[in-house]
């Protein structure tokens, strides 16, 4: 009996050495050469791409020092809520104290907060808080029918393939990231004013009505859109995924 | 051991020592197993999750309504006709409460906003995955006995394509998938067959290689298959990883098998001027031309900024020959006549200008390593078994050589692989999305031996391939008809007569769509004979002018001659026609005062319509829809009219809104708008 007892000590003792044998050794991790003691974005941040995408463009972050010159080798780690994906997770800034990551989003549509962290000499961290967008089927609906029936008026930024028209016209149009003013209208007043144009909500007729040229549904998915893009955020509008 | 051995006799002499004992200690164990089953039932997974769930719920101002809603017990939906199972809605109980907006753990929360109803579609329809297990792991993970995985996120779109074959306005990365499959020539090798019957069609236009020597050196084809994308950043060419030999080799047997294009027809293009002509002329012909809408050109900032129709053009002085060049400006179709081109009616003056602008746009650095010697025999025939094996005839004609058939495998059911059946590389998870975006990311990494080249797709490509691929799944081929939704037939329309050869000859179809053929880049022309009068579109053909001056991209002038103009007006005015209305049920002026004031009323208040439009150029700015300072004379006054009343039914898809508007005010609007002549707009105000 104790030998049956000895046989299955020894064989639980080598089942958890060999569980403890899986784990990566430490030390091959990064190991930081610099260290600075601001940490800025660069370039990358609130994009807007679909749920469980990469991102267009890489989030690109740099590293400071005291006099605002740029750190060669410190280390950044990104972090988020754990559906997100970074590639790489971590690295060392390059030689002009920067360091890129591609984004991939999580499954849900939302706004996303990540952090970038860095340490100083002092072994204090320092956070930078960084937010994308991440569109799902309803807010992409929404996007798209956004750039072509919108945009044009209520994006004032021109591009050459998109000439904005927001200089040209004599009352401007709200653009779609400013909370103050669209969070304050509910979903009735948005759909009232999309359906049967600016006079509807006694605003001015510059803007159309599209109650005929869109369907409920879309009108629907433009509103999900355009609660999603405010800034400040709208309150009632879907969760904000955050690391815990 | 002789201890043990009396314990064990002794505890059998306790349980089993009397019948009575024995059978009670029997029933005991009957019991016990019997309630085994039981007792797995009542602790298994999702007995657990709606026990969480309603103590979830308990807490909330909407107990009631989502406690009438919960329905205890394993749920199910049963779709026979798609072979579907699900019993996912077990445990993932608040799909459909919308007022569990703010719950984000899983498997509570509420599902996304989707076109369609879940109780009509199930889950695995969409998600993959065990529909019919009850236990977490087998239902989402591949486990011993399941194949089926649940699908990631990133490449849901994927399970839309398995029954819409068209592009669908919420699927974006769908949509780029299946185009890049076809721009980047990926089904010239891999057949992919639809449901309909018929094959994918590759839209990479590959030149063909049966004349390459008329067009471009030795030096530069060992260079370009080399490295494609270190003469052109866009190229779709994907690099092949060859040896320098290698290139040699292929190199030579091009030039080798390359014979003249019938005709002299170098000679044609002119020969060169002495004198160098003002390069900023060149440039600015290029502009004037519109080249840019179709030819990219990198600038220094290293964006890529034109039109991906033709090639890009950033180091085309490289590549092309002089003379070969002149030939090409003075007519494309004869090189290649089934070119994107359109055939510019190009004065010589003008050729020279162009060429040598273009002749200078060149990387010094390009072939300035490449020094071949004379190739020998032994060389070409080891080039021409290179590009057999290659399978370079796939994407490009080379006379002598046919296009292989079956060439790669076959992708038509790449989506529902079995994992069995996959060799994944070490470290790999293996689940199928990773191995079909290992093979787009690194072909060769599968193996040394393996021809699929190296493509240069950025991460967001290979997620959009990925997800086309994964839509080609063994239910996209099994489908019952009535439950797909198919993309509409391919046009191959063509306009008939010597019109149609014109049309053929300017390309129209690069930019315009005519009857379901042809490009987006430009109007649709379908309609264009109800739309347009006829002066007004001779005129515009003759000398094209600015409609839309936000564009960057539009309308060449192609210099044509007055007898093609009259051929192409009589065409469009005659066949272009909508069945809609008669083109001629209103007059074209000739409209009462009265009206014309209420129609400027109407424009400027009611519709607001400069908003988008101008029609007086010093107060209005709207720059969205074209010019309306000569719409009395462009349009007929029926086709606005009823364009008015609503846009979409004469050409789908426009963004001019729908107005609903009542026929007295179409009608005021359209007597404002005939009143704005080219030259009669001073008269309108009288």
């Amino acid at each position: 009996m104790s030998r049956l007892l000895l046989a299955l000590f020894a064989v639980s003792v080598i089942l958890a050495n060999a569980g403890c044998a899986r784990k990566p050794a430490p030390g091959t991790a990064l190991k930081a050469t610099g260290f600075g003691s601001a940490l800025v974005e660069s370039s990358g941040s609130k994009q807007i791409g679909a749920t469980g995408t990469v991102l267009s463009q890489p989030l690109v972050v740099q590293v400071n020092d005291d006099q605002g010159n740029a750190v060669t080798g410190a280390l950044v780690e990104f972090s988020g809520p754990a559906s997100v994906r970074f590639d790489p997770s971590a690295g060392l800034t390059d030689s002009s104290g920067q360091l890129s990551t591609n984004v991939t989003l999580g499954s849900m549509a939302g706004r996303y907060r990540l952090t970038a962290s860095t340490l100083t000499k002092a072994q204090k961290k320092i956070d930078l808080k960084i937010e994308e967008i991440a569109l799902g089927y309803q807010q992409q609906v929404g996007y798209q029918l956004g750039e072509k029936f919108c945009a044009r008026c209520h994006n004032p930024e021109s591009t050459p393939e998109r000439v904005s028209n927001f200089d040209n016209l004599e009352v401007k149009p709200h653009p779609f990231t400013e909370g103050d003013t669209l969070n304050k209208m509910s979903d009735a007043d948005l759909t009232a004013i999309i359906s049967h144009g600016g006079p509807a909500l006694n605003k001015s007729a510059l803007m159309p009505p599209y109650g005929y040229t869109l369907s409920k549904t879309e009108i629907q998915a433009l509103i999900s859109y355009i609660r999603l893009v405010s800034d400040p955020p709208y309150q009632a509008s879907g969760t904000v995924y955050a690391q815990k | 051991m002789q201890s043990s051995r009396n314990t064990l006799s002794s505890l059998w002499q306790t349980l089993f020592g009397d019948p009575i004992r024995a059978f009670g200690v029997v029933s005991l164990l009957l019991l016990i197993s019997l309630a085994i089953a039981p007792a797995k039932n009542h602790f298994s997974d999702w007995r657990h999750y709606q026990k969480q769930y309603l103590t979830l719920i308990r807490s909330r101002g909407e107990a009631i309504a989502l406690q009438r809603h919960f329905k205890d017990g394993i749920q199910q939906i049963w779709l026979p006709e798609l072979g579907v199972v699900d019993r996912c809605t077990t445990c993932h109980v608040g799909l459909k409460e919308a007022s569990l907006v703010d719950v984000s753990t899983q498997p509570f929360r509420r599902h996304p906003a989707i076109p369609h109803p879940i109780d009509q579609f199930g889950c695995v329809m969409c998600h993959r995955g065990q529909g019919a297990a009850t236990i977490v792991e087998e239902a989402h993970s591949s486990t011993l006995a399941w194949e089926q995985p649940i699908l990631p996120a990133r490449y849901v779109e994927s399970s839309c394509g398995q029954c819409h074959r068209a592009p669908l306005t919420g699927t974006p990365q769908l949509n780029l998938g299946r185009h890049l499959l076809a721009r980047y020539g990926c089904v010239n090798c891999h057949t992919v067959k639809l449901p309909d019957g018929g094959s994918m069609r590759a839209t990479d236009d590959a030149p063909s290689l049966s004349h390459v020597a008329d067009k471009t050196t030795r030096e530069w084809i060992y260079a370009w298959l080399k490295d494609p994308q270190a003469y052109a950043v866009s190229a779709t060419m994907p690099n092949f990883k060859l040896s320098d030999p290698d290139a040699r080799d292929i190199s030579a047997f091009l030039i080798a098998n390359s014979t003249p294009v019938p005709g002299d027809t170098l000679s044609a293009g002119g020969t060169a001027q002495k004198t160098p002509p003002d390069p900023t002329a060149g440039a600015s012909l290029y502009g004037e031309s519109f080249c840019a809408s179709c030819h990219a050109v990198q600038n220094a900032a290293g964006n890529i900024v034109g039109g991906d129709i033709g090639p890009e053009l950033t180091r085309i002085g490289n590549k092309v020959k002089p003379e070969w060049l002149r030939a090409w400006l003075r007519n494309p179709r004869i090189y290649d006549r089934e070119t994107a081109m359109p055939h510019y009616r190009f004065t010589d003056q003008q050729i020279s200008l162009l060429s040598v602008f273009l002749q200078n746009k060149a990387d010094s650095d390009l072939l300035a390593n490449v020094h071949l010697d004379a190739p020998t025999p032994e060389q070409i025939a080891h080039g021409k078994t290179l590009v057999t094996e290659y399978g370079c005839a796939s994407c490009h004609e080379i006379s002598g050589i046919k296009k292989p058939e079956n060439f790669a495998p076959e992708l038509t059911h790449i989506g529902s692989k079995p994992i069995t059946q996959l060799i994944f590389l070490p470290g790999m998870s293996h689940v199928l999305p990773d191995y079909i975006s290992a093979k787009i990311r690194q072909p060769r990494s599968f193996g040394l031996a393996l021809k699929m080249p190296q493509y240069s797709f950025t991460p967001a490509q290979v997620d959009a391939l990925t997800t086309a691929l994964l839509s080609l799944t063994d239910r996209t081929q099994s489908l019952p008809p009535p439950l797909t939704v198919p993309a509409p037939p391919p046009s191959n329309y063509r306009a008939a007569g010597k019109a149609g050869r014109l049309i053929d000859d300017l390309a129209c179809f690069s930019c315009h769509t005519i009857n379901g053929r042809g490009g987006d880049m430009a109007p649709d022309l379908t309609w264009e004979g109800s739309s347009v009068q006829r002066q007004w579109l001779k005129d515009f053909l003759k000398n094209p002018n600015t409609l839309r001056p936000a564009l960057i991209r539009r309308m060449p002038k192609f210099n044509l001659s007055d007898s093609d103009i009259t051929e192409l007006t009589d065409y469009i005015m005659t066949v272009y026609q909508s069945p809609a209305f008669d083109r001629d049920s209103m007059p074209p002026s000739g409209y009462p005062p009265a009206q014309v004031e209420q129609g400027k009323q109407l424009f400027y208040s009611k519709y607001a319509c400069q908003s988008c439009h101008i029609v007086d150029t010093k107060t209005d700015k709207g720059y969205i829809g074209p010019t309306l300072t000569q719409v009395g004379s462009r349009l007929n006054a029926a086709w606005i009219c009823h364009w008015l009343k609503n846009p979409q039914a004469l050409r789908p898809g426009t963004i001019e809104p729908n107005r609903n508007m009542s026929d007295e005010d179409a009608r005021a609007l359209t007597a404002f708008m005939m009143t704005q002549k080219s030259s009669g707009r001073q008269g309108a105000k009288k």
